[in-house]
């Protein structure tokens, strides 16, 4: 990988990483509404797919899903200002923390509903093989997710179809308050390979590992070969929600994982013990990313409000 | 002009919008029905109610896809499409069916431009054969409609006669936004004259079949042929109706409704669903609200009752809002 594609997969784990520490800081003023789900500490994995696609490419990502947003292209200010719910945010502030998305960047939408993106991800490769792209649609999962019938239903069908999918599954080890190794019955991976496709398994904290995993799924797609599935298992640093307890996780756990799970520093230490990257090129990415988080922050406050009359536009009909 | 079944002209309908845009698509249960069968005919069914048939021999299998009984993925298949810019139409084999993929059809499709923030539509048409009258019990012959007009974001479209299914048909296939195609099952083999040509009725105007003095008569999906007969008959004996038939509960033709009542004074409100929160009462309330300077008489309203549809014939028979029913509440505002 060159040394700007290094360069810029860094810059992206540390924008996800710093936008999601921010937010739980600015959650905790007041200023931002509704439930957030912050991604952090799963910032290989976002980042370790998108840098292996492009704005033809699609995503469908979840209620978790600033982090795949980020990595796809989604631009960071105009994400926050939707999260501060501005008419200049990217749904206009129709959607929120769980519902951004940018069509011209092939984001299909982060969705609230736990399970609900798979069979959409399988529509949009529909899309692709009718029209004879080499492109591959996405779709984020989490354990939580791995366990609803739809995702059975989404891979069962891309398997009949043949139909250039990726099922990433992330096990970050909790859906919702409840351990993965409670609520996921049998071996997630068995499942992907039980509907006949390979699944690619990966170390989530480790971005390169998640890159090379996505350039097989991706050749596997453009080879004809239809779906595939990536798994990859990941720490989650925050809780459930900003503002959950988590008095289910006990306090070394949530120690040990950001000490030894943590992408940003695996992902410097390998950079620069190859010296492919130095330790100032790192620090001055961190910097502009501070900046830039900084920039969105005071962008989305000043941001102009939604009106009352808002409400009722972009509805074909209102009553 | 040619006379037509609603199975004909809406079959007439697929083939014409297939041929006319490459980016339409078909996916549902048995669509073309027999892929991997022992018979080697790819075209076996051509959807459950031969609403499909012959599309797969004129337009691939690409086009006209057989997909596993998941009707969530059916549904999602379709609005991940959409969202990717193609204009699929996806069949559910029922329309009962709907509670399998509810999330997919109030969530997913229903949502999206809303939620985000008008910056795509998800042109989605789902078909969706409908209503009691075949003696296929609780779980095969529901109108469900009623429920799908509550939820904003979805148009709601049920014709009542073959030329109406195909020009609605093409209108909802071209239709940027979701739109939900309630097939009644107890018409498809009804005829009328339909002509060969394409054309379009428009989503969210109500034709008007029948032109009277004395009572209003609002119904929908198979209950207007149903109406259709009764005001024939009062007719002879010097009753006239006028017969609004909205054709589609979402967008609803207020207007031509609050007009009609405006001239009769009088009005009856027929439909197949189940009495609460259904359509009956949506537009008795509506009626009730905008237009009650109007009223000479209460508003009548002629529903399924509030049970499952039963299985025997006398039970169906008993269940279904019929002509007998329709002319007792013409009478009654009358009295």
């Amino acid at each position: 990988m060159d040394k700007d594609k290094l360069l810029r997969a860094y810059s992206q784990l540390k924008t996800i990483r710093e936008f999601e520490e921010r937010l739980n800081v600015e959650i905790a003023t007041g200023e931002i509404a509704g439930f957030t789900h912050l991604y952090a500490g799963q910032e290989a994995v976002a980042v370790g797919v998108c840098e292996s696609l492009d704005d033809k490419d699609y995503i469908v990502s979840t209620h978790r899903g600033h982090g795949h947003c980020i990595a796809k292209g989604g631009d960071v200010i105009d994400m926050m200002k939707e999260i501060y719910g501005s008419t200049e945010g990217l749904c206009k502030g129709k959607g929120g923390s769980m519902h951004i998305a940018d069509f011209d960047r092939g984001i299909l939408g982060a969705n609230g509903i736990v399970g609900g993106g798979p069979p959409l991800a399988v529509g949009a490769a529909i899309a692709i093989k009718q029209r004879g792209d080499k492109n591959v649609a996405v779709s984020f999962s989490g354990d939580g997710s791995s366990n609803q019938g739809t995702v059975f239903e989404a891979m069962n069908l891309a398997v009949v179809l043949q139909v250039p999918s990726v099922f990433v599954f992330e096990n970050n080890g909790y859906g919702e308050h409840t351990g993965a190794d409670y609520a996921v019955g049998g071996d997630l991976l068995k499942r992907t390979e039980g509907f006949g496709m390979p699944v690619f398994t990966a170390d989530g904290a480790d971005f390169f590992s998640v890159y090379d995993a996505t350039q097989k799924a991706i050749e596997h797609a453009n080879a004809g070969n239809g779906p595939s599935a990536i798994y990859a298992e990941c720490p989650r640093y925050f809780g459930h929600y900003v503002g959950d307890p988590q008095n289910y996780r006990s306090k070394e756990e949530l120690k040990d994982i950001r000490e030894n799970q943590d992408c940003l520093k695996i992902f410097r230490a390998k950079v620069i013990a190859d010296q492919s990257l130095s330790e100032a090129e790192l620090n001055s990415a961190d910097e502009e990313v501070m900046k830039l988080i900084d920039d969105a922050v005071t962008a989305a406050r000043a941001a102009p409000r939604p009106v009352a009359a808002d409400v009722l536009e972009d509805v074909y009909i209102n009553y | 002009m040619p006379i037509k079944t609603y199975r004909d002209a809406l079959n007439e309908a697929l083939h014409q919008e297939f041929e006319r845009d490459e980016r339409v698509f078909i996916l549902g249960e048995d669509v073309s029905g027999g892929q991997a069968g022992s018979a080697g005919v790819v075209d076996a069914a051509g959807g459950i109610f031969g609403v499909t048939k012959d599309l797969v021999n004129k337009f691939g299998v690409d086009r006209v896809i057989d997909t596993p009984i998941s009707e969530s993925a059916i549904i999602g298949a379709a609005n991940g499409a959409a969202l990717a810019g193609m204009r699929p139409i996806a069949e559910l084999m029922f329309a009962d069916f709907i509670g399998v993929s509810m999330d997919q059809i109030f969530n997913q499709l229903a949502k999206f431009r809303y939620m985000f923030g008008g910056k795509t539509t998800c042109p989605v048409v789902v078909r969706l054969p409908t209503g009691a009258g075949m003696n296929m019990a609780a779980q095969h012959s529901q109108t469900m409609y009623q429920m799908m007009t509550s939820v904003p974001g979805l148009k709601v479209v049920m014709p009542s006669n073959a030329y109406d299914a195909k020009g609605l048909l093409i209108s909802a296939i071209r239709d940027d936004d979701p739109v939900l195609f309630f097939e009644h099952k107890g018409l498809y083999n009804d005829k009328c004259e339909v002509p060969d040509e394409p054309y379009t009725v428009p989503i969210g105007e109500a034709d008007m079949p029948r032109e009277g003095d004395d009572v209003t008569v609002v119904a929908f999906s198979r209950s207007v042929k149903f109406a259709i007969k009764v005001i024939d008959k009062l007719a002879e004996e010097g009753i006239t109706c006028d017969l609004v038939d909205p054709r589609s509960s979402s967008p609803l033709d207020e207007e031509t409704i609050l007009e009609s009542v405006e001239a009769t004074g009088r009005l009856v409100v027929v439909d197949e669903s189940p009495p609460r929160c259904g359509l009956t009462a949506d537009i008795a309330a509506m009626v009730a609200s905008k237009g009650f300077a109007s009223l000479k008489a209460p508003i009548e309203q002629v529903s399924a009752p509030h049970t499952p549809v039963p299985f025997a014939r006398e039970l169906e028979r008993a269940y279904v809002p019929g002509p007998a029913h329709i002319e007792a509440a013409i009478r009654k505002t009358l009295a």
